[in-house]
């Protein structure tokens, strides 16, 4: 019951650090082609690459802007990613909030030894 | 104590899981806190059950063991061995889901001082992204379906 198969492809898609740098910069708002080379370092072919990865499994819509094709985030899509971590994440700040508390504990010792 | 920070979950391959999270209190105290089985009972539990098992041989080669039970007596156990450790900065140890002995995964945490409190990094490092999946896959069906799978989840993150 674990993920729907018709997100195994965003799944892949996100799993590149590349592609994951673009989606980070288009969490910021809709960018343009160029602005993604600029900000991320990499050539022009590589970064129309991994925009074609992202636009085949729904990650970013493009639209046409004049000349300029402009990119942007489709949360949407990458619903499923966040949720499948969520429940993991929840897991581990819970248990992080309790030795939080173990934490507070060994401080105040420490102190009181002084 | 500062307010509680959430834990930051990604995934940086295929293969890993990296798990990071800022604790208000000196490396010293947070790797004791890690290691030592009766501070481990109190918080490894993330309110999902008990920790009846907290066994810690802290050296390279030493084993380690942890064994949780739901309400309702379900039980998950894991262990694993440790093939670093650096006090106070670093363990690197092996973890084994016993319900699925093939799927052996090599954990690496690291304490690093900010400041005078302790980031905390444990990167999960799988052999196939099957196991990695299902890894957090435990953590899905237990969000949607009931306490018992969550348990499962909890337990099989432990490191």
């Amino acid at each position: 019951m674990a993920r729907a198969a018709t997100t195994t492809d965003a799944f892949n898609a996100v799993a590149e650090p590349r592609r994951r740098q673009i989606l980070d910069v288009l969490a910021r708002g809709e960018r343009p082609v160029n602005d993604l080379v600029a900000e991320l370092d990499l050539s022009q072919p590589q970064v129309s690459k991994h925009l074609r990865v992202l636009r085949e499994v729904g990650a970013v819509d493009v639209r046409g802007e004049g000349r300029r094709r402009v990119y942007r985030l489709n949360g949407a899509a990458l619903r499923p990613i966040h949720d499948w971590v969520k429940d993991y994440e929840q897991t581990w700040s819970e248990r992080f909030d309790q030795l939080d508390v173990v934490l507070g504990e060994l401080k105040k010792e420490q102190a009181d030894d002084r | 104590m500062t307010g509680s920070a959430t834990a930051s979950v990604t995934l940086p391959t295929d293969e890993q899981i990296l798990i990071t999270r800022e604790f208000d209190a000196p490396p010293e105290l947070v790797y004791r806190a890690w290691t030592t089985p009766e501070l481990v009972r109190r918080w490894w539990h993330a309110n999902r059950g008990e920790v009846t098992v907290a066994e810690i041989d802290l050296r390279v080669g030493g084993r380690w063991r942890s064994v949780m039970i739901a309400e309702g007596g379900f039980e998950v156990a894991f262990h694993g061995e440790y093939r670093e450790v650096v006090p106070n900065r670093r363990l690197v140890a092996t973890e084994v889901y016993e319900a699925m002995p093939h799927a052996e995964a090599l954990n690496t945490t690291t304490f690093e001082e900010v400041d005078g409190r302790t980031l905390v990094t444990i990167l999960v490092q799988h052999q196939a992204k099957e196991h990695r999946d299902a890894h957090i896959d435990s953590g899905m069906e237990a969000g949607l379906q009931d306490a018992l799978d969550l348990l499962e989840q909890v337990a099989r993150s432990l490191a």
